[in-house]
């Protein structure tokens, strides 16, 4: 691959990576520990929002991140011919 | 048939299955033996990594943890599986690409330095036997306490088990035993979720039955912070702990997660790179499973172990009360001598000491469930302990065959050389284990904590520089590590086991406990390593051209054998 192409290639990867990883601070660090208190104010049938982010939904928007990171970089990775 | 026939039926099931695996997967070459081979495939290196890293503290205490904690114990939930989003995202796949057997290798060749890969090699070792002691005497508890054998020889017989199928089979057994004990384990620890959570809630998904409500038509949630609040304790959805503090742990952990060398080593098992991530994302979901149903099991758990315990006549307690007293989990003392079981939060009145093991442990007995369900816990357990037991075992006798004989002690060692060094290695290191497991140190427990502070603290930084930042030096990425890793020691020696003139929580830096001050040191890890960086030379061109290498995906071939 050329270079030009490889640099492109690589600031693509790092701006998903950027996206992703900011959605990731966010669910937990944010909605699970930093604004749990307000959060727990809304309610979720039995459970307080905060709550429930910081027991469950962080962890399944965890799983669906890396779902899309697979689908975004197979992506990519066909654009720019280094898939395999 | 009794529980115990039970226990001694699946127990003796599974350990079958496991040794036939062993035996069917022999290794025949170092590459067999370090990366299985390079030919998983994502599934199963995704089922195997789940086994690998559920240990005998996720089946075992992890529930019991967040019953007795509620809010806080979100800590372990978000920490042990956010880390892996930074696995799939930030090393996985170029550590594939890189396309050697350990861990010690990355850091030694793109830091053109064996005193790089000698520091690598300590680091490794250090968590791993911290973690492996652990896993050891998590083996040896379930024996004794289901089998009615004696701890050690539960140690013992666990050893063997364990020795057969590493030594024999490398990381190519261990990856297929593991893909049979992640089924075990996970049937093992959802089923009787399951149950419980249809008996007290109507609904057969733990995920949304603890949201539900109870037979009485009052939400779970709310009834177990009302029984908490009449006890005294702290309100069960909300957490005891400082937010500075929760947010350091939740950080250390999942850090931590994402620099464990026995976690990372998976990921070189799989044939290229799109490979490795998408096993990333199968371990999640798989390790998901499991977390998503701990903190629903910790609340049945909690509102069940109030409800039949708490102001009733000790005498006319259920017999499972008796059975597990006998343990010493559960302990009963009468100190108003009214007959009743006072269980509170206050120190001075409280009468009933529980250990947080018994919440998974004597679940299906407490929820009345039918005796095979009790050995299939005694199953699941042991296939938690030993798959990760096995895991660890692997990346001990890499470091010392490969990383130290290998690469730095003997280079001209043969293949066979170097796969009978690792044999034997493997052989030290469960007997090692073995004899931790049986004269525990005093602060195993405690250190488990230091093993998820040391890794993020050491590897973490040096691993993502070393893929993000092509001017990373050797200079730089040793100081860092060095730096990282003996903050941490020190941090944690004076706060846990009262080095360095001790200290109380009144002294913690910026109130940060032990547990989390993994991601400071971290922190100061990557600060050191850039400062240092910008000072000394940049490295030499091949290694820049390494690092252009690994950030393309094609190419990956099977892992080399050098």
């Amino acid at each position: 691959m050329e270079k030009k192409d490889l640099r492109q290639y690589w600031r693509e990867n790092l701006k998903y990576l950027l996206g992703l990883l900011i959605i990731w601070f966010v669910v937990s660090y944010g909605c699970g520990i930093l604004f749990v208190e307000e959060l727990n104010t809304i309610r979720l049938g039995g459970f307080k929002l905060g709550f429930w982010f910081a027991q469950q939904g962080a962890i399944y928007v965890f799983v669906l991140l890396i779902y899309i990171y697979i689908r975004l970089m197979s992506k990519l990775d066909k654009k720019y011919g280094v898939d395999e | 048939m009794s529980a115990q026939e039970w226990i001694w039926l699946l127990v003796g099931l599974t350990f079958s299955l496991y040794i036939g695996i062993a035996i069917w997967s022999r290794a025949n070459s170092t590459k067999e033996f370090y990366v299985a081979g390079g030919g998983v495939s994502p599934l199963a290196n995704g089922l195997a990594t789940a086994a690998d890293w559920m240990s005998a503290a996720s089946f075992i205490s992890m529930a019991g943890l967040i019953s007795f904690s509620g809010y806080d114990g979100s800590v372990y939930l978000m920490g042990w599986t956010g880390g892996y989003v930074l696995l799939a995202l930030l090393l996985a796949p170029y550590l594939r690409k890189f396309g050697k057997f350990t861990v010690p290798d990355f850091i030694g060749d793109r830091y053109y330095s064996d005193i790089a890969r000698t520091v690598a090699v300590f680091c490794a070792l250090i968590i791993s036997f911290t973690y492996i002691a652990g896993q050891m005497r998590g083996v040896g508890l379930v024996f004794s306490r289901y089998l009615e054998v004696d701890i050690n020889t539960g140690v013992v017989v666990g050893m063997l088990i364990v020795l057969f199928y590493a030594v024999l089979g490398g990381m190519k057994g261990i990856t297929y035993t593991q893909v049979a004990q992640y089924c075990v384990l996970i049937f093992a620890f959802m089923v009787p979720a399951i149950f419980i959570s249809f008996q007290m809630t109507g609904n057969l998904i733990p995920q949304l039955g603890f949201g539900a409500t109870g037979e009485d038509g009052i939400y779970l949630l709310d009834k177990l912070d009302g029984l908490q609040r009449e006890l005294g304790f702290h309100e069960y959805t909300n957490g005891s702990k400082s937010t500075m503090d929760v947010f350091f742990i939740t950080a250390a952990l999942m850090i931590g997660t994402a620099g464990l060398p026995h976690v990372i080593v998976r990921f070189f098992t799989v044939k290229k790179v799109s490979d490795a991530r998408k096993s990333a994302g199968w371990a999640l979901l798989f390790i998901a499973i499991l977390y998503t149903t701990a903190p629903a099991i910790a609340v049945f758990a909690r509102i069940n172990l109030i409800e039949t315990v708490s102001n009733k006549k000790y005498e006319e307690l259920p017999e499972w009360f008796g059975n597990w007293e006998v343990t010493g989990l559960l302990e009963f003392e009468d100190k108003n001598n009214d007959g009743l079981v006072q269980y509170v939060a206050d120190v001075e009145e409280n009468e009933l000491k529980v250990d947080r093991d018994i919440m998974v442990l004597a679940n299906p007995e407490i929820a009345k469930l039918p005796n095979w369900v009790i050995g299939l816990i005694a199953a699941g357990a042991l296939a938690a302990a030993l798959s990760t037991a096995a895991g660890l075992l692997l990346v001990i006798s890499a470091s010392v065959s490969h990383d130290l004989i290998k690469k730095i002690i003997k280079p001209n060692i043969s293949e066979k050389g170097e796969l009978i060094a690792a044999r034997l290695s493997a052989l030290v290191a469960v007997g090692l284990a073995g004899y931790f497991g049986i004269h525990p140190p005093g602060f195993v427990a405690a250190t488990v904590a230091l093993a998820f502070g040391l890794a993020a603290a050491s590897f973490f930084p040096a691993i993502v520089l070393g893929i993000f930042y092509k001017r990373m030096n050797k200079e730089g990425a040793i100081a860092g590590m060095v730096v990282g890793v003996l903050l941490m020691l020190f941090y944690m020696t004076k706060f846990k086991f009262d080095w360095f003139g001790g200290g109380a929580k009144a002294d913690w830096w910026f109130g940060i406990s032990p547990e989390g001050f993994g991601t400071y040191a971290m922190l100061v890890n990557f600060t050191v390593s850039i400062i240092v960086s910008k000072f000394t030379p940049a490295p030499p061109k091949e290694v820049q051209e390494i690092v252009e290498n690994i950030r393309i995906p094609s190419g990956a071939g099977k892992a080399h054998a050098h």
